[in-house]
């Protein structure tokens, strides 16, 4: 079955998902953390009938200190760059002991997740192997709030071009981050795998089916969710949410799947609000100017284009 | 009944881990475990094997896999050396903690630089303290047996901890022997199927692998110290009852013509089995010597050896490591601070041989019991037998 | 002599494996946390439920019959999403009184 076929009970405002979040309160996340947002939505979509597991970062550390849990299902956290690593061990043996009559008779799904640091830069090789191996039951998120936050805001390969970190700092020779944003969803997709798409909390519904498609969906699957650190990004927190629709309005966060390797663009922006909009509510980007503005709104633009085009050329 | 055959040593452990029906193998290939994965990819792909074969991309994956694999409640084996056992580093150490009894062959191999293919033990005495369960083999039926009491040993639940199975690179796990392969209803007497004690089971959810604060990391430390130390009653209990079912004893310390000795030797792996023809031969010249070899290493057992050790003048110490700026090898700094408050202290001499493959022959163990009955003081320092200085 | 650190678990208590139970992190409570509070006008209120799916730290309930969502103070760390996201300005996040 072709992977835009595969049937999923959809998540809407009238069967949004009663009962207790699957992610308990009493996390230590901050204050308006739009990462943890993400993440409650996400897990709220699945229930408590899959296993999670966890990278090291902001997510594990404020949602399992000893001797307490956030998580109702069954949680594993071993290391930082090998989320997927040891996802694809679980996910082997959950399919092991159901073939030998040792575990419940059905699709126990493994959800993986870790932050931008742990996919894109520490975590690259374990990912890929779990992506190219084409584990049936695996579901890969990254939650991208675009630095090294636990460890106080280190840039990564995530971090977006402009953007001040601690070690992207801003001086009279540099004007923080040097590079390109590294375009996680494109190098997943590139693996070949049924299920890629984009997603952010702003748009909570279309995030909390990519989960559940990416969990319908027999094969690897990787999301890549922006995840807003109001803390990280010198943000007010109460524009966790805000800021993530103003990612999608300036096409700075395109949402978009990747099915089969066919495109589909799930917000279409014909007319991009600018990027100042987005820029001027984070003090990461206080620094830039105008000439910077419209250097990145090209490269942005241009990325934009990129993916109609692709998604003109390879429709769903 | 077991069927005695000639087997290449790791095609042999291969064959013992389908005994033990594991349920999940995660593996990288290295030099010189590889034939024990690639026999266990074949059995799993001629379905002799049951089992899930996760061709990882890198040994910190294996072991990554391997321990979400053992957390799920699956019987889980892998393999490795040298190299693969130092980018597994990280999670040797996670493993005892979170308390999973994956089973590890290493095909010792020395560590880089510079890079040498070949035997000796540096690879698994840079991980000696990570609270695994450490056995070593001095044959290739031992590294059968071995394999097959680790699994029994690490997931029996009052210690389920992993479990290293230390075969001599090349020279066990690329030698072809005669060896004794049980059959499978004698292994299902001695091996009980896996009841984890750690299970990620959507029936009875629970977290594993949590952050700990200064108020707790010392105690969760100290936990798995216990787990450790009480499991060598444990590992004594699997050797009886291994007998019991197979005929073969085994123990953590042994010890060979050590009665009346004046100078003993220490070892662990292979060389044991060229030192005892040493002893042999210098018994048969008039020379008081005897071998003690370690065939436990963690949790270290100290009231064994001390007992072995306890009629001795002297003690001769082997270490296939060579430590980096301390005065002994690890199993050397071992025996020194075990017989130090002993009631008569033996002279203690700590020698370092057989790096990176050199050959370990009858001739060296003759050396050192000549070094060691010449030398009128103490040693102050480990000595390298056969180094070109 | 310093005082030694008290353990929340002797190490024989110790869960084995170092486990925690499922979303037990509701016995820490991060309503202390808080320095303003969100205050409901239910006269405004649509029950659109943006506060509930919005709010990071879950403390939203669904009132169900009663039409509108109730925050738990015990774990609302006041970050204001909820009033910010609130399409009716219902919400107003009013300085707690110490």
């Amino acid at each position: 079955m072709r992977a835009a076929d595969v049937p999923f009970e959809k998540v809407t405002a009238k069967n949004f998902p009663k009962g207790p979040d699957s992610l308990a309160s009493g996390h230590r996340a901050c204050q308006g953390c739009g990462e943890v947002l993400a993440l409650r939505l996400l897990l709220k979509a699945l229930g408590t009938e899959f296993i999670a597991v966890s990278a090291t970062g902001c997510m594990e550390v404020c949602t399992g200190p000893f001797p307490q849990s956030a998580w109702r299902m069954p949680w594993i956290h071993v290391a930082f760059e090998n989320a997927a690593a040891v996802a694809s061990g679980v996910e082997s043996a959950v399919k092991v002991l159901r073939r030998k009559g040792r575990g419940p008779d059905k699709r126990i799904p493994v959800v993986a997740v870790a932050g931008d640091g742990g996919t894109a830069d520490i975590g690259l090789q374990a990912l890929s192997g779990a992506l190219e191996r084409g584990h049936e039951d695996f579901v890969y998120i990254c939650l991208d709030n675009e630095a090294y936050m636990n460890t106080g805001i280190q840039r990564s390969s995530a971090t977006p071009f402009g953007a001040n970190t601690t070690t992207s700092p801003v001086g009279s020779k540099s004007r923080g981050q040097y590079s390109w944003k590294k375009n996680m969803p494109a190098i997943a997709a590139a693996h070949g795998v049924p299920y890629v798409a984009t997603a952010n909390p702003a748009f909570h519904l279309d995030l909390m089916n990519k989960i559940r498609r990416a969990v319908a969906i027999p094969g690897p699957a990787y999301l890549h969710v922006y995840a807003p650190c109001p803390t990280g990004w010198r943000m007010k927190p109460e524009l966790a949410v805000e800021s993530g629709r103003l990612a999608v309005s300036t096409r700075i966060f395109p949402l978009y799947e990747v099915l089969d390797g066919r495109y589909v663009i799930n917000r279409k922006v014909d007319n991009p609000a600018p990027l100042t909009d987005y820029f001027k509510v984070q003090g990461r980007f206080k620094h830039l100017g105008e000439k910077d503005v419209a250097y990145i709104t090209e490269r942005v633009n241009q990325e934009y284009d990129k993916l109609v085009k692709l998604s003109e050329a390879f429709p769903v | 009944m077991s069927k005695r055959v000639g087997i290449e040593v790791s095609l042999a452990v291969a064959e013992a881990v389908k005994l033990a029906d594991a349920d999940v193998v995660a593996a990288y290939p290295i030099t010189p475990q590889t034939h024990i994965v690639e026999h266990l990819s074949e059995l799993v792909a001629d379905g002799e094997l049951d089992a899930a074969y996760i061709p990882v991309e890198s040994e910190h994956s294996a072991m990554s896999s391997c321990i979400g694999s053992s957390a799920a409640g699956a019987r889980t084996f892998t393999a490795t050396s040298s190299q693969g056992l130092a980018l597994m580093n990280e999670m040797i150490f996670i493993a005892p903690v979170l308390r999973t009894p994956v089973i590890l062959a290493i095909a010792n191999r020395a560590l880089s630089a510079p890079i040498n293919i070949w035997n000796d033990h540096s690879d698994i005495m840079s991980v000696r303290d990570a609270g695994w369960i450490c056995l070593f083999a001095e044959n290739g039926q031992e590294a059968v047996d071995m394999t097959l009491a680790a699994f029994r040993i690490g997931e029996d639940p009052q210690v389920s901890l992993p479990v290293s199975v230390n075969i001599d690179g090349f020279t066990l796990s690329h030698f072809i022997e005669p060896i004794l392969l049980p059959d499978k209803a004698e292994v299902d007497r001695f091996l009980p199927p896996f009841k984890p004690v750690i299970k990620l089971d959507i029936a009875q959810p629970i977290s594993v692998g949590l952050l700990a604060p200064p108020e707790s990391y010392t105690e969760a430390r100290k936990a798995t110290d216990d787990a450790l130390l009480a499991s060598k009653a444990v590992v004594k209990k699997a050797f009886d009852e291994y007998e019991a079912v197979f005929g073969r004893r085994y123990q953590v310390v042994e010890s060979y013509r050590v009665e009346d000795a004046e100078t003993v030797i220490v070892a662990m792996g292979s060389i044991a089995e060229t030192a005892s023809i040493a002893i042999d031969e210098m018994r048969e010249a008039g020379q008081k010597v005897g071998l003690v070899r370690l065939r436990l290493w963690r949790p270290f057992p100290a009231e064994e050896l001390a007992a072995a050790l306890s009629a001795a003048k002297n003690v001769a110490v082997i270490d296939r490591h060579m430590v980096l700026g301390v005065d002994n090898g690890p199993l050397g700094l071992e025996v020194k601070s075990l017989l130090y408050d002993a009631p008569n202290r033996p002279r203690v001499f700590n020698y370092v041989l057989g790096l990176g493959g050199r050959d370990v022959t009858r001739d060296d163990f003759r050396d050192i019991a000549a070094r060691v009955s010449s030398s009128q003081g103490v040693q102050t320092r480990y000595e390298i037998v056969g180094v070109l200085a | 002599m310093k005082k030694p650190i008290e353990a929340i678990v002797k190490a024989g208590d110790l869960p084995v494996g170092f486990t925690a139970q499922p979303g037990s992190t509701v016995a820490f409570k991060t309503g202390d946390w808080r320095s303003v509070r969100p205050v409901l006008d239910r006269e405004k209120c649509i029950y659109c439920g943006f506060c509930y799916y919005y709010c990071p730290d879950g403390v939203y309930q669904d009132m169900g019959a009663e039409k509108w969502y109730k925050p738990d103070l015990d774990y609302c760390k006041g970050c204001g999403v909820c009033a910010h996201e609130c399409p009716k300005k219902a919400i107003t996040m009013t300085l707690e009184e110490v």
